[in-house]
This record gives C-alpha cells, sequence and structure tokens, in this order.
C-alpha cells in the first residue's frame, strides 16, 4: 500500500506532463452555455478514483485531470450526461459514482433512510401507546391493598 | 424484563457483527469491470519509435500480460525483477509506458533488463482511461482471443504470481490449445 501512495505522490509532484491535463478551475470555453452546465454538474458527480473521498472537480490528482479532460471532451462532442458516465462506469466501476444508481445491490442503501424512519417510528408509537395505558402513579388495585393492610397487621401483631 | 433487554443485545451484536466485517474490507480492492471484457481499442506510439503505431491488436495473439508503468514509479522499479522472469520464463509480456517522458523510459530500460516485448508510449494517459487505469503499477492479463480475464491494481509479489496469475496463465494456454486444433485445421482446409 505505502509503496503505491508513494508512487502517486511522484506522480502528483512531477511535473511532466502536466500540461495536457486540466488543472482545477482553468477556463474553459464550451460552445453552448447547457455544455458548461453538463461539465460542472458531472465533474461534481464523478469521484477521482485513486482519492477515493474527492470527486474529480476537487482533486488534484493526474487521473482526476484526465478524467477532467476527457469529461470535457466528450462534452465538447457533444455527448450526453448519461453517455459521459456510463463511459466511466464502463471503465472504472459504479464505484466512480458518487451518487449510486438504484439497482439490485443498492436497494437497501437507498431504502435504509426510510426503514430507519418505519423502525423508529413503530418504536416512538409503542413506547406512547404504552404510557398511554400507565397511570400518572403507581396505585394499587383493592385486593392489594387488602393484602398489604393484612400483611402490615400481621406483621405489627407478630412483634410483642 | 428478558424480552426488552433482548432486543438492545441482538442489534448491539449484529451492529459489532457488522462493524468487524467491515475491518476486513480493504478500501482500495477496488472493482475491475474489465474483466471478462475485450481489450479496449487504442492506437499510441511506440516506446521505441515514433514513426510505429501500435494498437491493442499488437497486445493480441498469444495468452500475454499487459503491464502499466512509469520510470517515475518506484514501484514498477521492484517489480521490474519478477517481469524479467516471467519474461525469461516464455511469457509474453506488453507494456503501456503511463504518463512518462520518452527519452527517461528508453534511458531507463537501457541501463536495466527489459522484459516487455511491446511497448506503447502513452504519454497524456489515454489509454489509461479507456483501460481503466487507476495507479501504476497494474497488470492485466489477455488470454489468446485478447479477453481481458485478470486484472492486478499494484505490484505483482512471488505469492500473487504462484498463486493466481501463473495458474491463470497455464489454464489460458490449455484452453487455447484445445481450440488450436480445430482452428489450424480450418486454415488448411480453406487454404488447399
Amino acid at each position: 500500500m505505502i509503496p503505491r501512495v508513494s508512487c502517486l505522490l511522484l506522480a502528483w509532484l512531477l511535473p511532466a506532463g502536466l500540461a495536457m491535463a486540466l488543472a482545477i478551475g482553468e477556463p474553459l470555453e464550451f460552445a453552448t452555455e447547457a455544455q458548461q452546465r453538463q461539465y460542472d454538474t458531472l465533474v461534481r458527480e464523478l469521484r477521482c478514483t485513486v482519492c477515493q473521498s474527492e470527486t474529480i472537480h476537487e482533486s488534484n490528482a493526474e487521473l482526476a485531470a484526465d478524467m477532467r479532460r476527457r469529461v470535457y471532451a466528450m462534452t465538447l462532442a457533444g455527448q450526453d450526461a448519461e453517455a459521459i458516465v456510463g463511459f466511466m462506469v464502463q471503465r472504472y466501476g459504479d464505484y466512480v459514482r458518487y451518487r449510486p444508481p438504484l439497482q439490485a445491490n443498492t436497494l437497501l442503501l437507498w431504502a435504509s433512510p426510510f426503514l430507519l424512519l418505519v423502525v423508529g417510528g413503530f418504536t416512538w408509537w409503542r413506547i406512547v401507546v404504552g404510557r398511554r395505558h400507565m397511570a400518572a402513579y403507581p396505585a394499587f388495585t383493592r385486593r392489594e391493598r387488602a393484602l398489604l393492610d393484612r400483611l402490615s397487621r400481621e406483621d405489627t401483631g407478630r412483634q410483642p | 424484563m428478558n424480552r426488552r433487554l433482548l432486543i438492545p443485545l441482538v442489534a448491539t451484536v449484529a451492529l459489532l457483527g457488522l462493524l468487524y466485517l467491515g475491518l476486513g474490507i480493504d478500501s482500495r480492492d477496488l472493482p475491475s469491470p474489465l474483466v471478462g471484457k475485450p481489450a479496449p481499442p487504442f492506437v499510441l506510439e511506440a516506446l521505441e519509435d515514433a514513426e510505429v503505431t501500435l494498437t491493442e491488436q499488437d497486445f493480441i495473439g498469444e495468452v500475454a500480460l499487459v503491464n502499466v508503468w512509469a520510470t517515475w514509479c518506484s514501484t514498477c522499479r521492484a517489480e521490474k525483477p519478477l517481469l524479467m522472469e516471467l519474461a525469461q520464463g516464455d511469457i509474453p509480456i506488453h507494456a503501456f509506458n503511463y504518463r512518462d517522458e520518452r527519452e527517461s523510459a528508453l534511458r531507463y530500460l537501457s541501463v536495466s533488463d527489459n522484459p516487455y516485448r511491446t511497448i506503447a508510449y502513452d504519454p497524456a494517459g489515454d489509454a489509461g482511461i479507456d483501460w481503466g487505469v487507476y495507479a501504476t503499477p497494474e497488470t492485466y492479463v489477455l488470454d489468446a482471443e485478447g479477453v481481458i480475464r485478470y486484472k492486478r491494481i499494484g505490484p505483482l509479489t512471488r505469492q500473487l504470481l504462484l498463486d493466481e496469475v501463473l495458474p491463470l496463465v497455464e489454464k489460458l494456454r490449455a484452453e487455447s490449445l484445445r481450440e488450436e486444433p480445430l482452428g489450424s485445421e480450418a486454415r488448411r482446409v480453406a487454404q488447399s
């Protein structure tokens, strides 16, 4: 693991080849505003696969720069967002998407907030209903009171 | 009272189990969606000669390894003796020289061993994206038909070669041999 990290670090420090990549925030020219919007959205939705918790928009890694360049070129070529994301997923897997798609293996992920809401709501409802039947303070039934009375009488009766 | 305690207990144990499983997952172990797919096409200059154009067809023909390397990548340097052994063991290794400079790559190969049969020069990482390269070094195994059958992100190790790569190469070679007689038969028929 560590050699690869140092490998990446070296790649990052090395200025060679940087000219070909798109630097972060480098001004780009688009034919239409829609293309600009598509590019801006996509670079914030694709994960930089070597830096894991960064989008390609915010990552300094060379791979992220390559991916930005590819998104830019494909956008200029008139490809829609779906095609570009599909292209990246084909190469880097679903992992490259920051917004996971709704499919069989992500169903639980998408459903979990609602499941938690249902479980939490049910628990809350059970507690509230349980409390409603509870008296405000502990009370004895008539039979219990009679028993208590008898017991305390027997107790005092036995004492000399 | 027992039931009231049991539910949180079960929930806690389940959560701990889940977290324990999570510990075993290496977040750098990334999926390789290209395994099982044909080698992605590319058109690049050969490292040794800018006049020569290489495509994915130059990597295809027999069971082979494709290694992604660069001179700035120290892990690749460390990995090369193993590749050398494979090359001497008659396993063809093709390569992408990834995000590198031609002069330094050629100098590096001239002062040390060269295990590669074909080297495509990819200074901008173009083929890198098409091949889904994350970080150097990476190694693919192609079968005789040019389908990617294995991908290793990171350096090869002797253990990995013995456990995974070499058995796979052997299996793929056996597969291609089984298909070969039919193929050569058909060719002979076609020629006559």
